[in-house]
């Protein structure tokens, strides 16, 4: 049974943590984004 | 976007909590291998979910490779990137079940080491795309993924064709498998379906705006000497 359970977690730590880098690379360009928004705020 | 993704994800997430209700609990215990064999039901859609997004990626490089599409060249990332986490997953998952029932964890068997060339071929398919900086790049990693195809019908047949350590084919080859197995298989099969679905278009989505900001970026960079010059000029005259 604990080989079950190891392969149900394993999926999903591997699933979790592919979204997890997704989340990160979404935040990081909206952060981007936002100097962006700023700087361009600043030149006018 | 925000509106549409958790109409999306609500019924994905319900879908996937049933098939994993059907695979630990309404499923019948297979009679030799016990519980361990209920690994299948995660192993097996994840495999197939990987040949169909390695398909994808596949005709969506031919595409651009004749007409030069963006589009076609982000479909092609996206679904190597997500089936190389299908792909990871069968990896795993696949040698989580083989030590308790064939008492090892690996064996250079041709089913077991194709799919481990496959995954290769996409990570390196992936790792050209991450650093490669030559403007040549999505045109190398579209032949690339051509070649690397090749090998998903050599991994899917390979149990047909040649006497392998790996189960035989449950669908069609001269398997034979439960009913209520097969229900509780297809119905994981649909519901990784729907979430590579998912995570493609949330992945497609966000290359896009990665893009659009670039070429945005890009554009503020090619028009910042002019107008710095433009400027000078007004203040010379």
């Amino acid at each position: 049974m604990s080989y079950l359970y190891a392969a149900y977690i394993a999926t999903w730590v591997i699933h979790f943590g592919y979204l997890g880098s997704l989340l990160r690379r979404y935040r990081r360009l909206k952060n981007e984004i936002e100097d962006f928004k700023v700087r361009i705020e600043e030149k006018r | 976007m925000k509106r549409v993704f958790p109409i999306l994800a609500v019924p994905t997430a319900a879908l996937l909590g049933y098939a994993l209700y059907e695979a630990l609990v309404a499923a019948p215990t297979e009679q030799t291998m016990g519980n361990v064999q209920r690994i299948f039901y995660y192993h097996v859609p994840s495999a197939w979910t990987a040949f169909i997004l390695f398909f994808v990626n596949f005709f969506a490089s031919i595409a651009y490779l004749i007409w030069r599409n963006t589009k076609a060249d982000i479909v092609a990332l996206v679904t190597a990137e997500v089936g190389v986490v299908f792909c990871s997953v069968v990896l795993v998952t696949g040698p989580i079940w083989a030590r308790p029932v064939w008492g090892i964890w690996w064996t250079w068997d041709l089913r077991l080491t194709l799919t481990l060339v496959l995954w290769l071929i996409y990570v390196s398919y992936l790792v050209l795309r991450k650093f490669s900086s030559s403007g040549q790049t999505p045109l190398l990693a579209a032949v690339l993924a051509v070649f690397g195809a090749l090998d998903v019908p050599l991994v899917y047949f390979s149990i047909w064709f040649f006497r392998t350590q790996h189960p035989q084919p449950v669908i069609g080859g001269g398997g034979s498998i439960d009913p209520r197995m097969l229900h509780v298989l297809l119905i994981n099969w649909l519901a990784f379906s729907c979430f590579a679905a998912l995570v493609c278009w949330s992945r497609y989505r966000l290359e896009i705006l990665r893009r659009e900001f670039d070429e945005t970026m890009a554009l503020e960079a090619l028009l910042e000497p002019r107008t710095s010059h433009t400027n000078s000029s007004r203040s010379a005259g």
